[in-house]
């Protein structure tokens, strides 16, 4: 499963998303996840992924967050 | 020798202020506070101060416990801050309720009252008490900027007390604390001390939501399994779990994350809002008047707040 899968994968628990919808160029405004999903949804990435992820005015995308986690 | 909770009580203010009064001073509405926070409502002071609604959860709680002031041999009081810078909310108290014995505050937030169930633990164990008040009572409704509709709509106004005697209801109990100011605090109001250099502020409560709530779930998950691995229990043998009640999304959250049944946990936020220190202390005496809780059952409370401060706790029920 590649990470945008696994992204995919998580981001459903809090939006309901067509499988294969999101890509690198989607934007968290698009998602329209709330400020407490939003990190919510991050913790989960850090419990996945074994990073750490700043909530920040540069985190606009998916790829952004891909970024993170490679 | 540690203590048994021998009586509890509470006491809110008498007003009270639904999301929808709120939607009449602010934007937002109820369907946006409701699904963000879980709260209806809250109760805020108009006439009471908060010794008044200290005395009153402390009376109820001494008639629980059928002793009187007299007997008392301690009364802390967990609170962000009492009526008076000083003195501390405890010598108010102690002078209202025509006690005689040592009283003090302590401020560690919302985990206020966590904090001051160890500081009993302590005064149990040298031997220098037979019975512990514990009351913890704020008004954040006066430190609140109720032009913040981010953060005004989640507080509420109240107070609750718990006696505490010898006994061996304390089976665990651990605190943490991780200095952290920036993401939420109240600063102290401005003097007037003409040499003072401070820059103009507020004393108003400042509070970064996504911060709070990483740390809060990531507090809680950390405090209950810790005390489940170091007790030996199994999340079967907690009974009823007790949380801060902060925001019901913090709740879900841990939930989720936990393995203790869901039914297990009690809330009251809806009704309350949070209530700081005297949040675990109200929920503890709403299911105790509710017959919820029985002799011999393990209740597991955890709590988080500004310091950032943290506290786990796991009583048996007398």
């Amino acid at each position: 499963m590649t990470n945008l899968e696994k992204l995919e994968q998580i981001i459903s628990e809090y939006k309901e998303l067509e499988p294969g919808s999101l890509t690198a160029e989607t934007t968290f405004e698009e998602l329209e996840l709330d400020s407490l999903d939003l990190v919510d949804m991050t913790m989960a990435c850090e419990d996945t992924f074994g990073v750490t992820i700043e909530l920040n005015d540069d985190l606009k995308t998916i790829g952004d967050l891909l970024d993170l986690l490679d | 020798m540690s203590f048994a909770v021998l009586g509890t009580g509470s006491a809110l203010p008498t007003c009270v202020k639904t999301n929808d009064d709120l939607s009449q001073i602010l934007d937002t509405s109820d369907r946006w506070i409701y699904t963000r926070t879980g709260i209806r409502r809250r109760h805020v002071i108009t006439s009471e101060t908060v010794l008044d609604l200290a005395a009153e959860a402390s009376r109820k709680a001494l008639d629980a416990a059928g002793i009187s002031p007299q007997d008392l041999d301690y009364i802390i009081c967990p609170t962000v801050g009492g009526d008076y810078i000083t003195p501390g909310l405890g010598c108010n108290l102690q002078e209202e309720l025509g006690a005689t014995c040592p009283a003090i505050d302590i401020n560690a937030g919302c985990s206020g009252f966590v904090y001051s169930l160890d500081t009993a633990d302590g005064i149990f164990a040298r031997k220098k008490a037979r019975y512990v008040l514990i009351t913890a009572a704020e008004g954040l409704s006066r430190i609140m900027d109720w032009n913040d509709r981010s953060t005004c709509v989640l507080f509420g106004d109240g107070a609750a007390a718990v006696v505490l005697g010898e006994g061996d209801g304390l089976r665990y109990l651990k605190l943490r604390t991780q200095g952290c100011c920036a993401p939420l605090h109240g600063r102290f109001p401005m003097g007037n001390s003409p040499w003072t250099k401070e820059e103009p502020h507020t004393h108003f409560v400042h509070m970064e939501g996504q911060e709070v709530y990483k740390f809060a779930v990531n507090a809680i998950c950390t405090g209950v399994q810790e005390a489940l691995e170091e007790t030996g229990l199994s999340p079967e043998d907690i009974h009823h779990v007790l949380l801060h009640q902060a925001n019901m999304r913090i709740i879900d959250a841990a939930r989720k994350k936990l393995s203790i049944p869901e039914e297990r946990y009690h809330c009251c936020i809806e009704e309350t809002g949070n209530l700081s220190a005297a949040s675990i202390p109200t929920l503890l005496d709403l299911c105790s008047r509710d017959g919820l809780l029985h002799s011999g059952e393990n209740l597991l409370l955890c709590a988080f707040g500004a310091g950032f401060t943290s506290g786990t706790a796991i009583l048996t029920w007398k």
